[in-house]
């Protein structure tokens, strides 16, 4: 096949009554990247992703899956993509292992190939000690990792994955992006909505933000992050000392200006490395300026937001709850 | 957990290959595809009837209640005697037992479509009337039951139906068969409405005119004459003089023909209704 594209987007548009919740997003996700949708509560990342799964219809635009239609051909759109939702879509009155047998038989195997299969995933996927357990006994974790397993039944070449990680305590997370990682190197196309940046940062091979049901950004990780910074140094200045020649040292230090936050004595100081912090502070000590708090902190999504949108992420959650 | 950190490469010898699965994918499922996908979701059903046996509780004891009940408060009222009322209510009670057993049926479609699960569903290659078809399917066994079990304490409240053994069957049979066409107008109305306590609402509206507006309790002719034109024109009528044709008579009349066209008409209007309001919610 000549076009290498896995997902391709044009214009998509879903309104809800008078509410535009995807407001004409373009989309390219290559064959075999994970590409990362990265946005906060509300942006419209789910829709979009809802949309591209024929699990709501679409308004406007067009997409297409592998070069296959997806508003004309649902049925086969449903054969190439594996969706695993934000809200675990497993029958909570089945054990694990009825579920994935269940999802298997509706696929079309045998009865015998979809024991195999059910004994294989839920091998893979560390839950045969409770594959006959009713699953109000599971936890969140095992909840997603069933989920995702019952997407992984038909070896889908294209993976959906709606904020795969959200709720999960940090280990089970780092279990949740190793497993992700494994599916990307099996050849599987991954595409995974989020609201953190450090996993868009862990995962993904290119990543669009989505504000307000409309692409803002689409770019590498590093990239993204350079636009804000590679981390923050925020400083409290002890009192008395004068705002403008600390803000000298630092601008004579990084050729950058701090950012003066409207509290008196406090600034934030965008740093290429972390290790620039050190230098700063002995800048500072050396001119016989003190200091009254530090910390030195990654860029949140909610930076990212700012410098992208020129707004904060919370306002926009605001905005797009009303 | 830690056994889950192993080589990619002994997972999956195969890499996934994309242009062989789109070529191999199909426009909509075959029909014997469709078939197997019903099948997989009626067992999904009995096992949830397995696991949850208290959702037999209205099956069970309905039946048994209403028709003591219905027997000894009314028999002697309307037929002279118990015994003489049961041959008219046993069947009266079987159509009405049949359609709680419907309602219960849209009621369970509709909790059943607010779960996570339907989302899973949604979005597989499936038929889309399967979710819908597989637990009408595992429903049969609920109209077997409580038709039995009506008949049964029929039988053991003095009810001796003239029909014998094969008009039993035949009659319970045909309540099969009316309780489950019927219920698609009851899943019908669960995939339209909102919640399913308006399921609920909306079914006992309508179970109750057509049960009780109907001759399964009273002769039609006691009515004054605009109800009974009403009562002649209702389908749980037809059915439940069919049954008794085939109970008390053992008798294949044309009521059992028109009840049996009737039930042909619900389903073929009301299925692919079920169906279509079905696959837009999806």
């Amino acid at each position: 096949m000549a076009d290498l594209s896995a997902v391709r987007a044009d214009s998509l548009v879903k309104n809800f009554g008078d509410f535009r919740a995807v407001d004409g997003i373009d989309l390219h996700v290559r064959q075999g990247e994970i590409f990362g949708v990265l946005g906060p509560n509300g942006a419209g990342k789910t829709t979009m992703l809802r949309m591209l799964a024929t699990l709501l219809p679409i308004d406007g635009g067009h997409a297409e899956i592998f070069g296959v239609d997806v508003r004309r051909e649902p049925h086969r759109i449903r054969q190439l993509v594996g969706v695993t939702g934000q809200y675990a879509s497993v029958d909570e009155d089945l054990t694990a292992r009825e579920n994935l047998w269940l999802f298997a038989r509706l696929q079309g195997l045998t009865s015998a190939r979809a024991k195999t299969i059910a004994d294989d995933l839920l091998q893979r996927f560390d839950l045969q000690e409770a594959a006959d357990r009713p699953l109000s006994q599971f936890s969140g974790g095992m909840r997603r990792r069933l989920d995702l397993a019952s997407s992984l039944i038909t070896r889908p070449p294209l993976i959906f994955l709606d904020e795969p990680t959200t709720g999960l305590d940090p280990r089970t997370r780092g279990q949740m992006w190793d497993t992700i990682r494994e599916l990307a190197t099996d050849g599987s196309t991954i595409l995974l909505t989020t609201q953190y940046l450090d996993e868009a940062d862990q995962l993904a091979d290119r990543v669009a933000v989505i504000d307000r049901g409309r692409k803002v950004a689409e770019d590498t990780p590093d990239a993204l992050k350079t636009q804000v910074g590679d981390s923050t140094l925020q400083l409290s200045l002890a009192d008395g000392v004068d705002v403008a020649m600390a803000a000298n040292v630092v601008r004579l230090l990084l050729g950058e200006d701090p950012v003066l936050t409207p509290e008196s004595g406090r600034m934030k100081i965008p740093l290429p490395d972390a290790d620039r912090a050190a230098d700063v502070l002995i800048g500072l000590r050396e001119a016989g300026l003190g200091i009254s708090s530090v910390s030195v902190a990654k860029p949140t999504l909610d930076e990212v937001f700012l410098a992208l949108t020129g707004h904060g992420a919370a306002k926009s959650q605001m905005e797009a709850a009303r | 957990m830690t056994t889950r950190t192993m080589t990619p490469a002994t997972l999956n010898p195969q890499r996934v290959d994309s242009s062989t699965v789109v070529a191999r994918t199909t426009p909509r499922s075959s029909l014997q595809e469709t078939w197997v996908q019903i099948l997989a979701m009626a067992w999904r059903a009995l096992k949830k009837m397995r696991r949850k046996p208290e959702q037999f509780f209205d099956v069970l004891i309905q039946p048994l209640l209403f028709t003591a009940m219905f027997a000894f408060i009314f028999g002697g009222a309307i037929s002279g005697s118990v015994s003489n009322y049961l041959p008219v209510l046993i069947p009266g009670i079987l159509a009405q037992t049949a359609l709680t057993v419907c309602m219960a049926t849209g009621v369970q479609l509709r909790e059943d479509m607010d779960k996570g699960v339907f989302d899973r569903f949604k979005s597989l290659p499936i038929a889309r009337i399967a979710p819908l078809a597989g637990p009408m399917i595992a429903d049969l066994i609920r109209y077997g039951i409580a038709s039995v079990l009506t008949l049964v304490t029929g039988l053991l409240i003095g009810y001796r139906p003239g029909g014998g053994v094969l008009g039993c069957v035949g009659g319970v049979a045909l309540t099969v068969i009316a309780g489950w066409s019927l219920a698609w107008i009851f899943a019908w109305l669960g995939t339209m409405a909102r919640s399913a306590q308006s399921v609920q609402g909306i079914s006992m509206m309508i179970m109750f005119p057509l049960t009780f507006l109907s001759n399964a309790f009273v002769p039609a002719e006691t009515l004054p004459g605009w109800l009974e034109a009403f009562v002649k024109v209702n389908p749980v009528s037809h059915v439940v003089s069919a049954v008794r044709d085939l109970f008390n008579d053992g008798a294949v009349t044309a009521e059992v023909g028109w009840a049996v066209i009737g039930c042909v008409i619900v389903v073929l209007i009301f299925a692919p209704l079920a169906v279509r309001s079905y696959s837009r919610k999806m």
